[in-house]
């Protein structure tokens, strides 16, 4: 490919599923209009939602899903030894996700639970960043296709990429919602980080936090708003710790 | 200016008419909130059903409709190793109706800043002059400090001016344009009654104002309070959500971004409005981040608004809508900054020659 006079590489990419649902993969063959061009900047080595291929020559690691399993760790350290950059991708990935919501629970309870008396191997759920070393997060439960075609295309043509650092409620003012606080209800727009053009919040569902913290929040601050509004500070801790993003302002609030 | 007087129910018909015919937005209640209380904003209408005419206030400001949130400002295609760049400043012609005085004076202050600077904005201009302004008065909310900063009336920057006079409007016509609109509906002469009437309204929106700010010499005030405790004290509580800039109509901040189309052929260049208290408003290229602390980029909204920057002439572009402090979820607004800020100097006089004790 060419580009303004540069010769451009397709990205050789993998794309690899841990413990999670597979949907943050499944939206990167989403979005038609785009998706034939989006292909186009690839060189897909290894996607099984793509591509029946399998090789192992890909320079671009994409990891979705957390880590519950012994043998994954195995198998995300041969990955990282392979790619060249490893992109973290969804909240599994980026965070624990969803699945950490069995931390909370004894794993005796939890196997128990899901699987009876079979017998069954599980860890708690942690985020990539604790296993391999990661250099791109995309966040979001699932990822945005357009957030992750503006990284595939930076990294393609080795362009800045940078992710929002500001919180949701940027986007959600500009698309003149009502704030969900006015309704009563506990959102955490004010702390999550931007970029999904508060989808949740325009649908009038509060914000569960599933991109994670934006940079710098004002922790403390959200705490006593939530209390000042005389909201439900129990929901206020579900949401927070549903995605499991807001794991280290919680130990350090604790 | 020409004056006329219509009655409401004709009134409603000429607005009904222009609303079919145009693209139009009005007051709208979009939800009830927390204890009953509609809230408004800004919505296309397609009828003056739609159209909620004593609404009290939008959440959001009419800033928008002028300064998209996100715009964009050229396209660029690329071919055969080179490229050309392709700009539009067309934009299609709007009606805005109900906008209050504060509203239009502070677009009147977005004139200021986008046109009769060293660089007018063409991308303004355009959704400008293709802006008909229906203005409307109405009786302040209890938190409104318009009158503090002296624009709780307006003279110009709108094609019609509605001041509610009981079962009329006394209109005030500001532009040919609206004159010839309303030609074909029934206007007549004020009355020496609706004269008076106007007089008595006016009177009554100036004497229902409950909140009151200081502002006389704010500016050099301010200069003086660079280093005060008080902008970390609100800092802390400040989430940087960029709320308050949002709603604001007189915040014109912006980033500008540029953004690959999918198959590499072309290129978006756009501008994405700001906030000067987002985190990384103030952070350059290398990472350096002049303002990291809540408390300065707050300061630095403040200074904007109550001092006034070199780029807005050293005016003061608060209209005191005090948008910014229904939509703070920490609680934040101008009128109990400005006077904490006065408080603690007034506190430090005090100390230089303590009052007698009371016995």
């Amino acid at each position: 490919m060419n580009h303004l006079g540069f010769k451009i590489d397709k990205m050789k990419i993998g794309s690899f599923d841990f413990t999670c649902c597979e949907g943050c993969q499944l939206q990167l063959a989403n979005k038609e209009s785009t998706l034939p061009n989006f292909l186009g900047l690839l060189d897909i080595r290894n996607f099984r939602e793509i591509s029946s291929e399998r090789h192992d020559d890909y320079d671009i690691a994409l990891i979705e899903g957390s880590i519950t399993r012994s043998d994954e760790i195995e198998r995300l350290k041969a990955i990282r030894a392979q790619a060249s950059v490893l992109v973290a991708f969804g909240s599994c990935a980026c965070f624990g996700g969803v699945n950490s919501l069995k931390n909370r629970i004894p794993a005796e309870e939890v196997i128990k639970g899901v699987y009876g008396d079979k017998p069954i191997e599980t860890m708690p759920s942690t985020k990539i960043s604790d296993i391999v070393t990661v250099d791109f997060m995309i966040p979001g439960c699932p990822v945005s296709k357009d957030e992750v075609e503006r990284v595939v295309i930076g990294i393609v043509t080795r362009s800045l990429n940078t992710l929002p650092k500001y919180p949701v409620c940027v986007d959600c003012k500009q698309r003149l919602n009502t704030c969900l606080f006015d309704l009563g209800e506990v959102c955490l727009g004010p702390v999550t980080k931007a970029g999904c053009d508060a989808v949740c919040p325009s649908g009038k569902t509060p914000c569960l936090g599933c991109r994670g913290p934006a940079d710098d929040i004002n922790f403390p601050s959200f705490l006593q708003l939530v209390k000042e509004k005389g909201l439900s500070e129990d929901e206020m801790l579900e949401k927070l710790t549903f995605y499991n993003g807001f794991a280290d302002y919680l130990d350090h609030e604790s | 200016m020409i004056y006329k007087v219509i009655s409401k129910t004709e009134f409603r018909k000429f607005i009904d008419a222009i609303v079919k015919q145009n693209t139009a937005y009005g007051p709208r209640q979009v939800d009830t909130g927390r204890g009953g209380k509609p809230i408004y904003q800004f919505t296309a209408v397609k009828s003056a059903d739609e159209i909620d005419f004593d609404y009290s206030v939008t959440h959001s400001s009419a800033k928008h409709f002028f300064l998209p949130f996100r715009d964009e400002l050229s396209r660029f295609n690329f071919e055969d190793g080179n490229w050309e760049q392709e700009v539009h400043y067309e934009a299609p012609p709007i009606i805005l109706i109900g906008l209050r005085p504060c509203d239009i004076s502070a677009i009147n202050m977005l004139d200021e800043v986008m046109l009769h600077g060293p660089y007018p904005s063409p991308y303004y201009l355009a959704r400008r002059k293709n802006t008909f302004i229906i203005g409307m008065d109405h009786l302040p909310l209890p938190d409104c400090f318009c009158k503090s900063m002296n624009r709780h009336t307006v003279n110009h920057g709108f094609n019609l001016f509605c001041s509610d006079i009981g079962d009329k409007y006394y209109l005030s016509i500001n532009s040919s344009k609206a004159f010839s609109f309303l030609k074909e509906f029934m206007i007549e002469e004020p009355s020496y009654e609706d004269n008076c009437l106007l007089i008595e309204r006016r009177k009554m929106i100036k004497q229902s104002f409950e909140t009151n700010i200081e502002v006389t010499g704010l500016p050099v005030f301010l200069d003086i309070e660079f280093d005060s405790p008080i902008w970390q004290k609100w800092g802390d509580k400040c989430l940087s959500c960029g709320s308050c800039a949002m709603v604001c109509p007189t915040c014109y901040c912006y980033s500008v971004e540029e953004r690959f189309d999918v198959d590499l052929k072309g290129s978006s260049r756009q501008n994405h409005l700001y906030s000067c208290n987002l985190v990384d408003f103030a952070q350059v290229a290398g990472g350096h981040n002049f303002r990291p602390r809540n408390g300065d980029r707050l300061k630095y909204r403040y200074y904007h608004h109550y001092r006034g920057f070199a780029a807005n002439d050293n005016q003061q572009i608060c209209v005191g809508c005090n948008r910014c402090g229904r939509t703070c979820l920490a609680d934040i607004n101008p009128k109990d900054v400005i006077n904490d800020l006065r408080l603690e100097r007034e506190s430090c006089m005090i100390c230089v020659s303590p009052s007698p004790l009371k016995t």
